[in-house]
């Protein structure tokens, strides 16, 4: 069971939350290569080991988190508001 | 019936409450605090099972969870549990069990005959044969081979009792109650930290119950009861007896299951069977104790033939003699206990077989003192006996060839050492160590916050695990964040020796004889099994465990995978290290499947959603429909036998020639907010909306990343900053999230809110015709056709419900969509019915709506299946190349602009009276089936229509639309029929749309 | 050493002592021909074919643990070609004809049971979805079957038929000739098989690096020294992306984790395989009496190959939703294997920008029922230089060129598929 902080609503179990994915590829600018647009709809670095990627706390505040997990421990190191135009969380560290 | 094997007095059961049960229809006795087994062994029946394979009569080896013989069919009718661990059943009144896997009887069974045809099955033998005929494996040996396999017989009716799933957060969780975590527990909660202990036992004190140790001054059970009193009344501890922890997850959760009510005949009104608790420690402390293994000798698996520990707890803590005249064999200190208290209840103890050469002197002083005898450099080889052992023959462990010493008996109480249970460590993602000292795996470093402590690490001495109990209690307390300052001291305990051990994997046998040398005693894998499967180049661990089935029975091979390492590593003539141990997966114990599905079963699975409408609905006999979570009403029929065809002209025609209504309230909403609302959507769709005026709606398509459409719906502009967006039922959910993606991830500057608020709104179509005639009488707005016209949208009240109207149309008609709050919802429907009444308003559901929008070639979900592209939809003109959005660069492929792609197309039926089916495949009629499919496309929704009175079809079909006109068969192969229908546009009335507009 | 009822019996007179090897322990040589990364069904498959199709005797399987350790003995042994799209509807169906002799083409009993896969429909929606399905397998030539709720109640009697549970069973898409297999015979057999033509099957070596010059791939490092090569194919399905990370290459691919579950063993009580189209949850019972069961994969990147709990307890709520009385029946494994999630859910079978490295990967939940098929056309692959007919679309070039074979229709998500 990962746990997840969330850093509006404190550590919560996975299962509220929707994966997203990783979190390093760049939406390219619009008249970017048709190279760059493949990169970035399909290919994926798939590391085993750190790995930065999106959870949506979708069952919960439905902040999009930016999260760097191990994939091979599932050990996470940090969980981060993905945007910088919401309101920002008051509560440094919490847990239920 | 008497209990003819009970001891005189002691052992914690309750002699005053006698309890009856049955076993294979046969009446006995026990006691309150019995296992099934204790209770059989107290009348003496030791015969319980029949093996997997070769059906041999199988008895009690352990009294515990790790127990693979004595497994029987607890309980009758819904209620059947299949291998059921007779030594782990609580005895109740009335419990009825019976053995399994024999045929016709347990003590006759004809399968029996497999015995003598071991040689042949041996491991892995079905991989090298029963593969001529080609048809037979299926028809004819799986059958026999599935038919002999498999154990117990499982109810086939619903099971009658629920289960829970609850939740703690605890600072320090501490496995198992024994003298280890009795110890960690106190210490722990000492400190104030917030403690659960969990023990599989009805009692705390795990092998203080069933051994003669002293704590603190008192008998070991009576101290362990007295510190579980007096952690049950601390505020900050929750002991939970009955609780297996079994799974050791990710992020320090781990799962447990308690037996509620599995220790009575029935659960109680309004309890659980058993619930599954999750846990959220801090720290986890795993006194989870050890497992015995048994020797591995010939004919080690007679009924009559148990771990000695095992011996000791039916004498001890049930007060059963598991035999008159008993062999303890062993290869370590510990089992001379064993014969010391068998020995104090009135056994005879023929002999203690100690297979090393030089036993510690005061273990044989001990024995002495009894005049016990002790046999050393000896064990046993083989054992005898048909349907319980009668005799052991002794041989050297020392390499002598010995005419081997009958000893008759008609128990062996027999110890390989001891095993840590390091089960929980492993799962936890750690690697258990090989520790030469115990000739076993000792936990390794951990990888979460768990510590193993006592005999779970490979310390079996009393006062070292008491010690190590107190000292991991103390340190995970504090690791938690508390203070250990006041802890109490070290709790004393008498001296029960320490343990030594020498290796002793399997006996020699006597004369050099073929006996069967039983390793996993279920699934009935030998030592000789274990050397073919090494011999064939199934030598690593995990292939040897998947070749010869070692440790994969219901007992996990607790007591047997140890020795199968070991004899493999003999085998390979490597140390058991680098042959190396396989990973232990949850459950540690098997759970019942109820268990992990908890509440959310049956009407409970994926809860139903309902509109506001839905009780008039209801109350109306509306016949309703699947449509994601929810249910819609699909059709309303009026009187008794009305089909659902009847139903749906009716509607329909209603719908085109007077007004009716339809509930759309399942319809994706989504409130948008903020000064870059329209530049937001204008990036979502791929049509233009920075120019929407307020007051507007806009029929939209958006794409994803990929070039497929994702999802349609209008969009309309309620204020400067505001908007209102639809979508599909389906994709509600998606579309918001894949919005709040782009939103948070993509384009953060954009300043836009977003809410879903589809749940908060009802939503009514009101079409036909005469609808404005019906809302003109209700509405407070001007919706004449020049102040409100096609796509206009405005706030309203209706009556004094406050509203928004959308001049929209799904139906193709004159048609609004009403927006009333969902609390007003059916108060709204009712009052617009009430009226339309002297118009003859009616109601239709989804069938209707579907045969009109099919009519009017509206896309819908059959379409937008997630392969399509706009162009292939016949919107690609909505897209303007000139701006940004989502799925345009792909949308751009080549591939996606092909020839030859599969695009949207009107189809007819050409035989009149018969319709379209949806599935059906598009096929060129002069094409034969051959390996490459001749499907041209597919049907993907039809209706009759009752305006063109044929029936017709939307489909996907290659290059459909450049074919109009064509004729083309919908063949439907799994019901063998064809039908000849035309292509044409998709739009089969009004194409100019000039309805809505009126 | 062949395999048959005589020599069975004829062992067993001499106490079992006569079995040989099923195949060798060599050493690696200096040079291949070929080299296959990944000694799982699929890898040794592609040797076996190589070696009796194409004659291409001198290669080697490199695996790093044991074979048939990975997804190969891991899954949950369902064999079907019950697909909608053409180019996985032919290339299933072929790997079904392969399956239906396998055994004596191997001269090993791989338990080829066609005992039926079943999908249930619960409401329009799928029926409409199945029709579909069972009209385009009908017109591959691929056999299905229609069934009402009659039909469905005499393949699994013992579902859940009542009209008040949430999702009331109407009926059921059938495949007649789909079913199970012993997933980890199919490793054995086809290695032992393979060894006999010739192949070297080399376990606990473990491949750390490719050598290239410039397009071409000269060999690979391995734990057990450098080995060089005249072809490489990679057949590494959930760590697909590791290895080709050793050529600099990302790929359409994300690792997942799919749970798997068996029960403890009983009497024959599930005769078929059936898949609970209201959750997402298919059971079948093994011939040693488990019933093994699977859903959904956890969703999320990962490598490590073992399962967690919020889908586990959905996927058994599923079950005891469709079969109620599986709720008493006790859990007695559960384990995770780790998969090539691709981003159209289909596989990747063909040419990599590099000469003569090849892919064989991407294979979602569909790689143990390809296993034959897999073998057979990347061995023609390799053999060729080019694809076969029927892994022609299969391409990894395909993404780039907007040809997905999305069977459902999910689009550029790999959790998704």
């Amino acid at each position: 069971m990962l746990r997840i902080e969330c850093p509006w609503c404190g550590v919560r179990n996975e299962d509220e939350f929707s994966y997203g994915g990783d979190a390093t590829v760049e939406r390219p600018a619009d008249d970017a290569s048709q190279d760059d647009w493949y990169d970035y709809v399909y290919t994926r670095a798939n590391p085993a080991g750190r790995h930065r990627e999106y959870w949506h706390h979708i069952n919960g505040c439905r902040a999009w988190l930016t999260v760097e997990r191990d994939t091979m421990t599932h050990e996470i190191f940090s969980t981060e508001p993905t945007s910088a135009s919401l309101p920002q969380p008051q509560r440094k560290t919490g847990s239920l | 019936m008497s209990q003819q094997y009970r001891t005189g007095s002691g052992g914690q059961i309750d002699r005053k409450k006698p309890i009856r049960f049955t076993f294979d229809g046969k009446s006995y006795s026990g006691y309150a605090g019995d296992t099934l087994a204790s209770a059989l062994l107290a009348n003496g029946v030791h015969l319980l099972g029949r093996s997997f394979k070769y059906h041999r009569p199988r008895g009690i080896q352990t009294a515990g969870s790790e127990e693979p013989n004595a497994i029987v069919e607890l309980r009758e009718g819904a209620r059947k549990e299949p291998n059921t661990r007779a030594t782990c059943i609580e005895l109740f009144d009335g419990l009825v069990a019976n053995s399994q896997n024999r045929w016709p009887s347990l003590a006759f069974d004809v399968m029996a005959v497999n015995n003598l045809f071991s040689p042949l099955l041996s491991a892995g033998f079905y991989y090298k044969t029963f593969m001529w005929p080609v048809s037979f494996w299926t028809n004819v040996y799986e059958h026999v081979i599935r038919r002999a396999a498999g154990l117990g017989t499982a109810s086939t009716a619903a099971d009658p009792d629920f289960y829970e799933q609850c939740h703690e957060h605890c600072d320090v969780l501490i496995v198992g109650a024994g003298p280890t975590g009795l110890a960690a527990a106190l210490a722990a909660a000492e400190t104030g930290a917030r403690v659960v202990l969990v023990d599989e036992n009805p009692l705390a004190g795990g092998s203080l119950n069933s051994e003669n140790h002293e704590v603190a001054g008192m008998p070991g059970d009576d101290w362990a009861a007295q510190v579980a009193a007096q952690l049950q009344s601390m505020e900050n501890v929750h002991l939970l007896l009955r609780t297996t922890l079994f799974g050791y997850y990710d992020h320090n959760v781990v799962a447990a299951i308690e037996k509620v009510s599995d220790h009575l005949p029935v659960p109680p009104k309004g309890h659980p069977r058993q619930r599954m608790w999750t846990f959220y420690p801090r720290r986890v402390v795993i006194a989870a104790g050890a497992t015995e293994r048994p020797l591995v000798f010939g004919n080690n698996d007679k009924p009559g033939i148990m771990l000695a520990s095992a011996a000791r707890a039916y004498v001890n803590r049930y007060g059963v003699k598991p035999g008159r005249r008993a062999i303890v064999a062993t290869n370590n200190n510990d089992a001379y206990r064993t014969a010391l208290d068998l020995h104090r209840a009135g056994v005879t103890i023929a002999a203690v077989v100690d297979s090393r050469a030089h036993p510690e002197a005061p273990l044989a002083a001990e024995l002495a003192k009894h005049s016990i005898r002790l046999i050393t450099g000896r064990t046993i080889g083989a054992a005898e006996g048909r349907q319980h052992v009668t005799r052991a023959l002794i041989v050297s462990t020392q390499g002598e060839t010995i005419d081997p010493e009958r000893i008759d008996c008609d128990l062996i109480a027999c110890s390989g050492g001891w095993n840590p249970n390091v089960h929980l460590h492993s799962q936890s993602g750690a690697k258990p160590v090989y520790d030469d000292a115990i000739l076993s795996f000792v936990p390794g470093q951990s990888r979460q916050a768990e510590v193993s402590a006592g005999a779970a690490g490979g310390s079996f001495a009393l006062r070292e695990c008491l010690k190590q109990g107190r000292a991991a209690g103390i340190d995970a307390a504090r690791q938690a964040g508390f203070k250990a300052d006041k802890a109490s001291p070290v709790i004393k305990a008498h001296d029960d020796g320490a343990y030594a051990i020498e290796a002793l994997w399997i006996s020699p046998t006597p004369y050099n004889k073929p006996y069967k040398q039983f390793v996993d005693q279920q699934n009935d894998v030998k030592a000789s099994d274990v050397a073919l499967a090494s011999q064939e180049g199934y030598d690593s661990v995990e292939l040897l465990k998947r070749y010869t089935t070692q440790g994969m029975a219901t007992d996990q091979g607790k007591t047997s995978n140890v020795n199968a390492l070991a004899i493999l590593a003999c085998q390979r003539g490597e140390p058991v290290p680098q042959v190396g141990i396989t990973t232990f997966r949850p459950p540690y114990v098997p759970v019942a499947m109820g268990v992990f599905a908890g509440h959310t079963v049956g009407a409970e699975f994926m809860p139903v959603r309902r509109t506001a409408i839905h009780d008039w609905n209801a109350k109306q006999g509306a016949v309703f429909i699947e449509a994601g979570l929810w249910l819609r009403a699909r059709y309303y029929p009026q009187k008794p036998g009305d089909t659902m065809n009847d139903c749906y002209l009716r509607e329909a025609e209603a719908t085109r020639n007077n007004v009716a209504l339809v509930d759309v309230s399942t319809l994706g909403k989504i409130d948008l907010q903020g000064p870059d609302a329209a530049e937001f959507l204008n990036r979502l769709y791929i049509n233009n909306w920075l120019k929407l005026p307020i007051g507007k709606a806009r029929y939209g398509i958006m794409l994803r990343e990929d070039g497929m459409v994702f999802d349609d719906g209008t969009t309309s502009r309620l204020g400067e900053n505001h908007y209102f967006m639809t979508t599909t039922t389906a994709n509600a959910a998606p579309v918001l999230a894949h919005m709040e993606r782009y939103h948070q991830v993509e384009w953060p500057e954009l300043d836009v809110v977003l809410c879903s608020v589809t749940e908060q709104w009802t939503g009514i179509a009101v079409a036909g015709p005469n609808s404005r005639i019906l809302l003109e009488k209700v509405i407070d707005i001007d919706i004449s056709n020049e102040a409100f016209p096609f796509m206009a949208v405005g706030d309203c009240q209706m009556n004094n419900i406050p509203g928004r109207l959308f001049r929209i149309s799904f139906s193709g008609e004159l048609a609004y969509e009403l927006n009333v709050p969902a609390d007003y919802g059916e108060q709204a429907w009712t009052e617009l019915l009430e009226a339309g009444k002297e118009l003859g308003v009616a109601v239709y559901g989804t069938e209707a709506l579907g045969t009109m929008r099919i009519e009017k070639g509206h896309v819908a979900g059959s379409e937008l299946d997630g392969r399509t592209t706009a162009q292939d939809l016949g919107l690609e003109g909505m897209a303007n190349r000139e701006k940004h959005f989502i799925g345009k660069q792909n949308s751009l492929l080549p591939a996606l602009l092909d020839e030859g792609r599969l695009q949207v197309v009107g189809l007819k039926s050409l035989e009149p009276g018969r319709n379209l089916r949806i599935g059906a495949h598009l096929v060129d009629p002069n094409v034969q089936i051959g390996s490459v499919s001749p499907s041209q496309g597919h049907v993907t929704t039809t209706t009759y229509s009752p305006q063109l009175g044929y029936g017709i079809a939307l489909g996907l079909l290659r290059d459909g639309r450049s074919r109009y006109g064509e004729q083309i068969e919908a063949v439907f192969p799994l019901d063998d029929e064809k039908l000849r229908v035309e292509i044409c546009h998709p739009v089969f009335i009004d194409p100019e749309g000039e309805l809505v507009r009126g | 050493m062949y395999y048959s009822g005589f020599n069975l019996l004829k062992q067993a007179l001499g106490g079992n002592r006569g079995w040989t090897r099923a195949w060798r322990n060599p050493e690696p040589k200096k040079q291949y021909d070929v080299i296959i990364i990944g000694g799982g069904g699929h890898g040794l498959a592609t040797a076996y074919y190589l070696a009796s199709m194409h004659g291409i005797t001198n290669v080697a399987v490199l695996e790093k643990g044991y074979i048939g350790g990975g997804n190969t003995g891991r899954n949950t042994t369902i064999v079907r070609s019950n697909y909608l799209l053409n180019p996985n509807s032919q290339f299933y169906e072929h790997s079904m004809k392969l399956w239906e002799g396998l055994s004596q083409e191997l001269n090993y009993n791989v338990m080829f049971s066609q005992r039926g896969v079943l999908n249930l429909i619960h409401n329009d929606a799928q029926r409409d979805g199945f029709a579909r399905r069972g009209n385009a397998m009908r017109l591959n030539g691929v056999d299905a079957v229609m069934h009402d709720l009659e039909g469905v109640k005499k393949l699994m009697p013992h579902l859940d038929f009542s009209k008040n549970t949430r999702f009331p069973v109407q009926g059921g898409l059938a495949q007649p000739r789909g079913g199970t297999a012993r997933h980890d015979a199919v490793a054995w057999g086809y290695a032992r098989a393979a060894d006999r033509l010739g192949v070297d099957i080399i376990q606990k070596c473990e491949v750390t690096g490719i050598k290239r010059d410039g397009d071409r791939v000269l060999g690979v490092e391995t734990s057990r020294g450098f080995i060089s090569a005249g072809q490489v194919g990679v057949a590494v399905a959930g760590n697909s992306s590791r290895v080709f990370g050793m050529v600099g290459m990302k790929l359409p691919i994300e690792s997942h984790v799919l749970q798997a579950f068996v029960t403890e063993g009983i009497k024959p009580l599930v005769d078929t395989v059936c898949t609970f189209g209201a959750g997402h949850f298919y059971i079948s019972q093994s011939d040693k009496g488990g019933l093994v069961f699977g859903g959904d994969i956890d969703g999320w990147n990962t490598y490590a190959q073992r399962g967690n709990l919020p889908t586990f307890n959905h996927v058994v709520a599923g079950g005891v939703t469709m079969m109620p009385c599986l709720a008493r029946l006790r859990v007695l494994r559960q384990w995770g294997g780790v998969m090539d999630m691709s981003m159209d859910g289909s596989p990747i079978i063909g040419k990599t920008p590099i000469d003569n490295l090849y892919m064989n990967g991407g294979w979602c939940y569909g790689g143990f029922k390809a296993t034959p098929a897999s073998g057979w056309v990347f061995a023609h692959t390799i053999a060729n230089d080019k694809p076969h007919r029927l892994n022609a679309e299969f391409t990894l070039e395909r993404f780039r060129e907007g040809r997905m074979i999305d069977e459902n229709g999910a689009g550029a998500l790999p959790k998704a598929h």
